[in-house]
């Protein structure tokens, strides 16, 4: 087809606008009448409140009003929910401790907010909340799951015996014990992977309007899912659908940090209605380093038998998960669906059990974060991997080919059923790691490994074969598993009388180009050009439903419903045209943007019968006028892309400090809607993941005190901090979605951590080293060089 | 955040910063670049009630020669100042420092004098400021004054200034054909040094006859290392020289430790960058 756009590189044509600054962030937007909220929240990690005294804040210059724990509970306010119920072991519920939105009685993290102010300027605001007067009994801070679950812990929560919010398990638990008890070799390692503080380059902000007159309040806020936002605060202000619009605007990255639903978001929209007025509110960088979901946070010690001939008979992982203070939005099943169903890996290892016990801490509440799960489960796996390879003296490439799962395309071939619940869709396992064989080059690179060892210096290669979950769900599967909403897609597609094409998707764009790749799979499908195609995303008056964007889940089942709308205008289009042209419609055919009789020249444009399905003149009996379906789309399945990264580092004998010098990804997202995009995605995430190896981490001290609580501590990857990635792909579609995608979203961020670090142990190990802990300061690798008798 | 209200003055001159100072009575900070200043007032962590703007006075903004000597004044930037040939020539581990410096935006803003007075442990110019025996120029309402850079920085965000007293400017004599190199190894995030060194070695027949050898990053304040200093005086400046003289970096001293580097690994890479920056400068 002439106007074919699917595989096209397409540029993004929402850049212009981004990088002119013509973008429209939630706190651009203005009201009239607006007032400012300024937060006061609690110093201390764990402290009852024994006062709040509001009045000197209360007679300061502009406020406005200034609320308190107490008026959230005089208002009868809900409490924020957790969205996925996993149960104990043993069958309970977990726990679920309240999680207000302004504390009352206890705060439980260093950020926990207290009161806020509102006031007619921002810095009214801001200095009339250090006039509320907060008297705390301080009490011990947690700040870890070891000292949560230990006999004799500080109570957090009175509803969370032991700090437990559950102990959850998956696999078959004797099958696995058997097979590490009686293998050749067991490989054990511990990992610790780190927190993670996710910085969105915009902060959050949100911005509420209240109509009077209609009773309806508007939150404009930095999500990634307004739908969602609406659902959950809804239900925590008692609002119902029709009186609550919910407009995440341009949003500057999310990461998932911007999934869940927040207190500021419920206290602002609270606020507006109290004093009839607009409220705004935006996140201090401060507040974002202490207040927005953290990631990760988990202790693993984990075991990976093989036979003598290096086959894999088991996987047991044993993982400690911080919640922090409160269970966040869908905390519950990172640590559980997300990461246990991820521990097959590409391998055919036939026992794996995984057993996590998830605790409250008075940390920041942890939650989501690129890959969610899934990088954490990848990174254990794949650091197992080449230790196993190591310790049995085999090439670490070898070993995975040794067990992985032949290929198979969902279509002919069954799906794969692993150990731990899932059904793999498509892949070809081997076919990816290949093609990073190939671009890579081991043999030269051991070579050069060889020589530069016999010179001193240290370089090591270190691999990763991954698996992740995408495409954010079967509605009936997450449901089974404890989910409490569905995770289908809707999609709107108006077909304008003109024939310009205005599509509406429940999805959220923050970064991730839909504007384009939709515009792209709406083009290609109805030939049309794409300046033609409108894509609306970001406000619950405009978009019949949605699940938002997460989980890489935007193209497979948001883009499947754009995918079934465009099937139905097709469908429509045929039966206005044949009636026009005297055709039976199964007669017609669509090809380059419009209808033809099968063989001939005879037919109509995409465009006339647009201008008919509005004129509606001569039309069909029985026929509806307009052309316009709203469709939803509920996969079958998770789609699980895959594929290999091979990473080099280089490590400065003097000090310790590694340096990424390599990185190839060969990953297979499925079909490629747009590859420039797609590589974009495959940069950033590779970025992310090499800055949790290599820089990031949030660290806590004893009191429950953040020390990693600005740009000046916590150290993300620059430019500067990696090399230009090699980035190629394999391409195996999916079969459980008409576009035949997976999601390239998060491949980057769940493949490369593992390989930097078995990159950096590579390069260390014949000086003794055997594992290092994330993040690879220089510190802690010239410690480890030296704990193991290296070179001074 | 956002600062808590203050008072906004910009001073032509050095004489009217003086004199808004006295005004002010204690309770004005002065602005030069800002980088320093303003994130502790965003955080409320500082809030003066005046801020008294000295970054467009033209006394402190020209780099003047002599004829023993590069004299900066205290309002030019790290970025003109890493630009600056003349520096390069008669000042070159001032203009290595400051090319190192944060990023490019810190560098286009942040400003000599106020780096020096601010004396941050971790900053760049003192170090190379110690290993060029600079002298840095203050005024005070009881007039000028010129204070050796060994003597000027005393402690964590501590210097030999005096209440109301300005740096003016930063003078630094020629080196006399001396190998210098400052050598920094950077925090991850904040850019800072970890650990900076900054030697000046000058040699006649490959003996060391001179050498100022000074370190920031490591403890709380910069310091000149003299007992690396007497193990290179008098020696030839071999790599086994070097290696033994930099062995004796830091020795005997506190220094700093935090989440990135405990105190034993910033003695370690003490060593490390005393022997780089030695290498270089014998180079």
């Amino acid at each position: 087809m002439a106007t074919a756009q699917i595989g096209k590189p397409v540029r993004r044509v929402e850049d212009q606008k981004f990088i002119t600054g013509a973008g429209r962030y939630t706190d651009d937007i203005q009201l009239p009448g607006m007032t400012w909220c300024a937060f006061v929240r609690s110093p201390h990690a764990h402290a009852a409140i024994e006062s709040v005294d509001t009045a000197a804040a209360a007679a300061a210059p502009g406020v406005v009003a200034v609320l308190t724990g107490a008026d959230v509970e005089a208002d009868g306010l809900g409490g924020l929910p957790c969205a996925w119920q996993v149960d104990f072991n043993t069958g309970e519920p977990m726990n679920e401790p309240p999680h207000p939105v302004l504390a009352s009685d206890t705060v439980r993290y260093v950020g926990d907010g207290v009161a806020c102010v509102i006031a007619e300027t921002l810095e009214q605001a801001q200095d009339a909340a250090e006039l509320v007067e907060v008297s705390y009994r301080e009490l011990p801070a947690v700040a870890s799951v070891p000292e949560a679950v230990a006999d004799g812990a500080p109570q957090i929560h009175a509803e969370a015996k032991g700090n437990l919010a559950f102990i959850w398990d998956l696999g078959d638990r004797e099958a696995t014990d058997a097979a590490c008890a009686n293998a050749a070799h067991v490989t054990t390692l511990e990992f610790i992977n780190q927190r993670l503080i996710p910085n969105a380059i915009e902060p959050r902000a949100t911005l509420a309007d209240f109509d009077a007159a209609s009773g309806r309040s508007t939150l404009y806020t930095s999500t990634q899912n307004p739908h969602t936002i609406r659902a959950v605060m809804g239900g925590v202000l008692g609002l119902p659908e029709h009186k609550l619009r919910v407009v995440g605007p341009d949003v500057g990255g999310g990461f998932g940090s911007k999934i869940f639903h927040y207190p500021e978001e419920a206290a602002v929209t609270w606020a507006a209605r109290r004093i009839g007025r607009p409220v705004k509110w935006t996140a201090s960088r401060t507040e974002s380093f202490m207040t927005d979901a953290h990631g990760r946070d988990h202790v693993t010690t984990a075991d990976l038998a093989l036979d003598a001939g290096g086959k894999f008979l088991g996987l047991r992982v044993r993982t400690q998960a911080n919640m922090g203070a409160y269970l966040s939005l869908v905390a519950s099943a990172i640590p559980t669906y997300l990461y246990g169903t991820l521990l097959q890996g590409q391998y055919t290892t036939p026992a794996v059990h995984v057993e996590v016990t998830a605790a409250f801490t008075t940390t920041t509440p942890v939650d989501a974060y690129r890959g969610a799960g899934r990088p954490e489960a990848t990174y254990l796996l794949e650091r197992l991997v080449d230790t196993a390879a190591h310790e049995t003296g085999t090439d670490p490439a070898e070993l995975r080919r040794k067990n992985l799962i032949p290929p198979f395309d969902g279509v002919t071939q069954e799906g794969y059923q692993t150990q731990v619940a899932m059904v793999y869709d498509s892949g070809n396992y081997e076919g990816a790691l290949d093609r990073a064989l190939e671009v890579f080059d081991l043999p030269a690179f051991r070579a050069k490994q060889a020589a530069a060892r016999a010179e001193g210096k240290l370089l090591g290669v270190g691999f990763s074969s991954y698996i992740e979950a995408c495409g954010v769900a079967p509605s009936k599967v997450a449901g089974a598993l404890g989910a409490r909403g569905g995770f289908y897609e809707s999609s709107t597609v108006r077909v304008q009388p003109s024939g310009k094409v205005t599509v509406f998707t429940g999805t959220h764009s923050h970064g991730q180009g839909h504007v384009t790749t939709f515009a792209q799979v709406v083009a290609d499908e109805l030939g049309v050009p794409m300046d033609d195609v409108e894509i609306v995303h970001g406000d619950t008056d405009m978009i019949p439903m949605g699940n938002g964007t997460a989980g890489s889940r935007s193209i497979a089942v948001g883009g499947s419903a754009i995918h079934v709308g465009l099937g139905k205008i097709k469908e429509k289009g045929a039966q206005i045209a044949a009636h026009l042209i005297e055709a039976s419609p199964e007669d017609l055919e669509y090809v380059d943007g419009g209808w033809k009789v099968r063989g001939t020249d005879r037919g109509m444009s995409f465009q006339e019968v647009a201008a008919q399905a509005y004129t509606v003149h001569d039309y069909p009996d029985g026929v509806e006028p307009g052309l316009e379906f709203t469709s939803f789309f509920d996969p079958e399945n998770f789609t699980f892309p895959f594929g290999t990264h091979i990473a080099v580092v280089k490590i400065d004998a003097d000090t310790g400090q590694v340096k990424l010098k390599r990185f190839v990804a060969v990953d297979d997202v499925g079909r490629v809607i747009n590859p420039l995009i797609v590589d974009g995605q495959v940069h950033g995430g590779i970025t992310q993941g090499v800055g949790q190896a290599l820089l990031e981490g949030a660290a806590y001290d004893d009191a429950g005190q953040l020390l990693t609580g600005s740009y000046m501590d916590y150290a993300m990857p620059r430019a500067d901090d990696v090399p230009s990635y090699e980035v190629d792909r394999t391409e195996t579609r999916c079969p459980i979605n008409p576009l035949g995608v997976k999601g390239a979203g998060e491949t980057g961020t769940i493949g490369s951590t593992p390989a930097v670090v078995n990159a950096a142990v590579d390069a260390l190990w014949h000086l003794g080293v055997r594992d290092l802990q994330m993040p690879l300061t220089p510190q802690r690798v010239w410690r480890a060089m030296h704990a193991n008798g290296g070179t001074t | 955040m956002i600062p808590a209200a203050f008072a906004y003055r910009r001073a032509a001159s050095v004489d009217e910063a003086l004199q808004l100072l006295g005004e002010a009575d204690g309770d004005a900070r002065l602005l030069a670049g800002g980088h320093s200043l303003l994130p502790a007032m965003k955080l409320r962590l500082d809030r003066p009630g005046t801020l008294i703007d000295i970054s467009r006075i033209d006394e402190l903004s020209a780099i003047k020669e002599s004829g023993d000597g590069v004299c900066i004044g205290a309002a030019v930037t790290h970025e003109h100042i890493a630009a600056c040939d003349v520096v390069g020539a008669r000042a070159p581990l001032v203009a290595a420092a400051a090319a190192v410096i944060g990023d490019v935006q810190v560098r286009n803003k942040g400003t000599i004098g106020g780096s020096v007075a601010h004396a941050d442990p971790a900053a760049d110019y003192p170090a190379a400021l110690l290993a060029s025996d600079a002298v840095i120029h203050v005024r005070g309402a009881g007039g000028s004054r010129q204070i050796a850079a060994a003597d000027f920085f005393v402690d964590l965000y501590a210097t030999a200034l005096d209440d109301g007293e300005i740096v003016t400017a930063v003078e630094v004599p020629d080196q006399g054909g001396a190998g210098s190199s400052y050598q920094k190894f950077p925090h991850p995030a904040s850019r800072f040094a970890v650990c900076g060194a900054a030697v000046s070695v000058a040699t006649d027949g490959g003996r060391c006859t001179s050498a100022r050898v000074a370190l920031n990053g490591v403890a709380t304040a910069a310091f000149r290392d003299v007992g690396v200093e007497a193990a290179l005086q008098g020696a030839t400046l071999d790599a086994a020289t070097i290696e033994a003289a930099s062995a004796k970096a830091a020795e005997g001293r506190e220094l700093l430790s935090d989440l990135f580097a405990d105190e034993d690994y910033r003695r370690h890479l003490a060593k490390v960058f005393v022997r780089r920056a030695l290498t270089a400068a014998a180079g």
